[in-house]
């Protein structure tokens, strides 16, 4: 296969070159902000990087992904030869309401093309693009001796770093691999271990989400010599049935297998896991590539502020085509200088000091919901909600020209927001902040906690 | 082949078949099933909503919606058919853009454009798979209702009077049912064969039979009715055209808009349909939108639409009145007819007219007239109601409000065990969907009625 020159200028910097992004866009007001990161040492020009899946899976893909702008990749997953061998139909998907794809599901497994050719391609793509991250990700079984033999030939190729997958969810944990061993602590620590031992390059762990405690297997890292890790690989899915046939999707000849879910339904998930392990202070200065349902700029900047310090993506790249990145940069880079944040370090972990756990909520705190009768369209949305399923604080008045009227009912309301979120008018309903003239008290301190200290 | 209502100075554009048939497929076409599932993505589901309000046949928009969106084309219309059995004519017919469209929450604020409710209709009911027709009908009672009139009042009366268990036979004069949508409606609206087959689709029920050639005041009686069945319905439209008062009323060329489109609408060939080059169309309501359009399309050069007020006061919705407008039909206000001008062979040539102005509150003329050359001129001032219908001596003792049927709440005319709805009473708009719903509120009272007569026997 012949490895594409890249085509423009502004994209075959030299090595050294770029260090900001914003830099290379002088011809088009653009942002200030510098994108650029050093994560673990390993050098990116932004912290975009293109998750270990199909889209890295050859010097093709990745080079195209570099001359659209990606700070870096982690390439599909190696593993020992023979290479596996991929089922035909592959993917499926969970649409929302207007056949958008919000959810998307693969029974994929790691590359199916030789060891030989992945490593020469990836020794010939790092030369051609110095200043871009280049990571493999490698999967092989959970023996000394395997790790030992590939990690020198990795090395070699001139790679940044190497990413663990211990989270495939399917066809590879029946073979002792993948989410198999990252859901085993011990496992996850041993592997970094032999990892740290036989190569010089920096350690990603890649956390399965098909676990309990996330915060177990990246202490387990961190314990092993881990240098990061990242987080989430897919979690074990089936999307849809066809019932008709009374098969799930994707159908291969007449039978079907869970699969891996991904995509922005699963961004909740991630950003949950990702805050649990930066808010941990045995794991606070462990660094995390966030990865789980990254479709835009405000995505990446909540996994960063959360704790990310670079963002990894699969899905929307496979949906949209890897021109998505340019998007998500000039988001990105406007953003943080309205916000005058220089560079990504500005904003990093700033939203950790305010998640907490549920005990330090203040009790005393109220909001109210309130309606914007200018805004309000009528659609009596907000009233059924909190009339069946809520506390019944919403009154539905008649207007003179036989149309509804709502109103809230402060008293009854515990401020929910259960009709501001179904409200279709955006800011119609607010969720105003009572002065309620009392102090910060959280439950340990409330008197209505029958296990209160005293 | 000139028709008998065509003048012999008319004769067919010289367009082809093709050409002019594609002229009258459908005015707003279907949507695809992406777009239907799109536009029911639109649908807020709204609790109390005011789209069913401004329904007359309330039907449940939200919940059809929902199902259409939930794939569920079977359950949308069934939803639609229980409350509006003619629904597929009324999703293609209705001016929703002052019934259930106008109300949409989605004009509100900066929602921009309301629920496609009419288009998200046609879909539910064009694309549904029923097995069998999808209602039953209860338990025979034994009772028999004469309906007069087979336009949409008395099918949706027929129809609803068969599922609680009565028999029915309808009267009708013409040759084929469906009144107006077989014989009236703008033929871009209601295309090809489309009236006949929900028709057909309306009689699937059971329960009743239509005899045609029978008129009512001709060769049928009330007295007859009333004592050989247990409730009578009347549906009887409009019948007759109003007249401009002018002398040289009966010059050929000059006729009632509806009874061109009649023969139209009942054409199977459009290339021999003989057209004026020039027509002058004088009414503002949508049967004068329709004929100007549609007689555009036929291929007459210049259609001119002559009204006696300004735009504002027209019947025709600003959404008609568009449609005319991008159709070429040349739209003049404050002018009123004048006098009809013949040319030496007694052949229309054109019409004068006397410019208008409102002074008091009266409408006046300024004192200045123009003329228009025409060889065609269409009257669409308004239909009215038929007297003849009603000129039997048991009939003609009848309560009237103007010219149209008295009836109370439940439609009760002042002659007991007659009811009447649709076109013919004072209530309502006229409308096809307005004369659905009288049709089957008719038969709930009808019902009602019939059966607290069994329980007091
Ligand atoms: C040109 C035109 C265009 C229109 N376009 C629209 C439109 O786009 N949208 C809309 O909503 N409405 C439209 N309307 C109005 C709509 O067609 C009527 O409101 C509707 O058809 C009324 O239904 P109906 O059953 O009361 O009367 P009709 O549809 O008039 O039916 C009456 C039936 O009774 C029969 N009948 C009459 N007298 C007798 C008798 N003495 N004995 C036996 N049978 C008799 C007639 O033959 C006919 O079949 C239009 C009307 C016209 C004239
Ligand atoms: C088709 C497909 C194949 C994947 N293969 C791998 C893989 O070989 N190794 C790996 O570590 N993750 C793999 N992943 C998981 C992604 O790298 C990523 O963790 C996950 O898709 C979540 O990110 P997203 O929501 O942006 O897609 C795969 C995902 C998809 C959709
Ligand atoms: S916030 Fe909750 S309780 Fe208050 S009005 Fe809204 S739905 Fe009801
Ligand atoms: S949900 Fe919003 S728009 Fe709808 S009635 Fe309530 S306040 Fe008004
Ligand atoms: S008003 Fe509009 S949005 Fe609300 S239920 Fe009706 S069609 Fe749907």
């Amino acid at each position: 296969m012949t490895i594409h020159t890249p085509l423009n200028e502004d994209n075959a910097r030299p090595a050294g070159a770029g260090a900001n992004d914003a830099a290379s866009n002088d011809h088009v007001a653009s942002y200030k902000a510098d994108l650029s990161i050093n994560f673990a040492g390993i050098r990116s020009p932004n912290p975009f990087w293109l998750a270990s899946a199909p889209p890295t899976d050859k010097a093709y893909n990745v080079v195209r992904a570099f001359e659209a702008g990606w700070g870096g990749v982690v390439w599909k997953t190696l593993g020992e030869d023979p290479a596996a061998v991929n089922v035909s139909s592959r993917y499926s998907a969970h649409y929302g309401p207007n056949g958008e794809v919000s959810g998307f599901n693969n029974i994929e497994l790691i590359t199916d093309r030789s060891l030989e050719i992945n490593l020469r391609e990836i020794t010939q793509v790092k030369k051609d693009w110095p200043d871009r991250a280049l990571i493999v990700s490698l999967m092989v079984p959970c023996e000394e001796e395997a790790w030992k033999t590939i990690l020198p030939q990795v090395e070699a190729t001139g790679c940044d770093g190497i990413e663990l997958n211990f989270g495939c969810p399917h066809g590879m944990p029946e073979r002792g691999m993948g989410a198999a061993v990252g859901q085993v602590p011990e496992y996850v620590e041993k592997v970094t271990r032999w990892c740290k031992t036989y190569s010089s390059l920096p350690v990603i762990v890649k956390l399965t989400p098909n676990i309990t405690d996330v915060r177990l297997p990246a202490q387990a890292a961190l314990r092993g010599g881990a240098d990061a890790v990242s987080l989430i690989n897919t979690i074990n899915s089936i999307t849809h049935l066809d019932l008709d046939r009374m098969v799930a999707h994707p159908v291969v000849g007449g039978r079907s297998t869970h699969g891996g879910y991904c995509g922005s339904a699963v961004k909740p998930i991630a950003l949950n896991m990702v805050s649990e392990i930066a808010r941990t202070p045995e794991t606070a200065n462990l660094p995390i590539s966030g990865i789980g349902g990254i479709s835009n700029w405000e995505d990446a900047a909540e996994f960063i502020a959360l704790g990310a310090g670079s963002v990894q993506v699969c899905t929307a790249a496979m949906l949209h085509g890897f021109r998505i990145v340019e998007e998500m940069k000039d988001g990105l880079g406007r953003w943080m200088d309205s916000k005058g944040y220089q560079k990504i370090d500005d904003f990093t972990r700033a939203a950790i000091p305010n998640t907490t756990d549920w005990k330090h909520l203040d009790m005393n705190y109220q909001v109210i919901a309130r309606i914007d009768q200018d805004k309000c369209i009528g659609c009596g949305r907000c009233y059924i909600a909190c009339e069946d399923t809520s506390h019944q604080a919403i009154m539905h008045l008649a207007k003179d020209n036989g149309t509804a009227r709502y109103e809230v009912k402060d008293a009854d309301c515990v401020g929910c927001n259960l009709c501001e979120i179904t409200c279709p008018v955006d800011n119609c309903i607010t969720m105003e902040e009572q002065d309620t003239g009392k102090p910060y008290m959280n439950w340990m301190e409330d008197p209505r906690n029958p296990h209160r200290a005293a | 082949m000139t028709t008998s209502s065509s003048p012999s100075h008319w004769t067919p554009a010289g367009f082809e078949e093709e050409a002019l048939s594609a002229r009258f497929t459908d005015l707003h076409p279907a949507l695809g099933k992406r777009q239907a599932i799109i536009e029911s993505a639109r649908c807020l589901y709204c609790y109390d909503a005011p789209c069913i309000k401004a329904c007359p046949t309330s039907i449940d928009i939200p919940t059809f919606i929902r199902r259409i969106h939930d794939d569920n084309l079977e359950g949308a219309a069934s939803e639609i058919l229980d409350a509006n059995i003619l629904g597929g004519s009324c999703a293609r017919v209705c001016p929703t853009e002052i019934l259930c469209e106008q109300s949409c929450v989605r004009n509100q604020g900066d929602e921009c454009q309301p629920v496609l409710i009419g288009l998200l209709q046609r879909h539910a009911l064009d694309n549904a798979k029923f097995e069998s027709h999808p209602f039953t009908r209860a338990a025979h009672t034994g009772r028999r209702v004469a309906v007069v009139g087979a336009g949409p009042a008395g099918l949706s009366c027929a129809h609803r009077l068969a599922r609680f268990g009565h028999d029915v036979v309808i009267f009708e004069a013409e040759e084929k049912a469906g009144g107006l949508n077989e014989y009236g409606i703008a033929r871009y609206k209601l295309t090809d064969d489309f009236a006949a087959r929900e028709v057909e689709f309306l009689l699937e029920i059971g329960g009743i039979e239509i005899r045609h050639g029978q008129r009512l005041g001709d060769n049928l009686a009330i007295a007859e009715l009333t004592r050989e069945f247990d409730s009578v319905f009347l549906g009887l439209g409009l019948g007759t055209s109003h007249s401009l008062g002018l002398t040289g009323e009966d010059a050929p060329g000059l006729m009632a808009a509806t009874d061109y489109i009649k023969v139209l609408r009942q054409s199977s060939e459009l290339n021999v349909l003989a057209v004026p080059k020039h027509a002058v169309v004088i009414g503002a309501g949508n049967t004068a939108i329709d004929i100007a359009v549609q007689v555009k399309r036929l291929g007459a050069e210049s259609v001119d639409l002559v009204y006696r007020r300004g735009e504002a006061q027209m019947s025709a919705t600003p959404h008609e009145q568009d449609i005319a407008r991008a159709n070429g039909v040349m739209i003049h206000t404050w002018a009123r007819p004048l006098a009809i001008d013949s040319n030496t062979d007694g052949q229309l040539s054109a019409m004068q007219f006397a410019r208008t102005r409102v002074e008091d509150g009266r409408l006046i003329d300024s004192g200045e007239t123009f003329s228009l050359a025409c060889d065609g001129v269409f009257t669409a001032i308004g239909q009215g109601f038929d007297d003849a219908s009603l000129s039997d001596v048991h009939a003609a003792g009848m309560a009237r409000s103007g010219a149209k049927i008295e009836v109370d709440t439940m439609l009760r005319t002042s002659l007991p065990g007659v009811y009447a709805g649709g076109d013919c009473i004072a209530r309502g708009q006229d409308l096809t969907v307005q004369a659905v719903a009288h049709g089957k509120l008719a038969a709930e009272a009808i019902h009602h009625d019939l059966m607290l007569k069994v329980e007091a026997a």
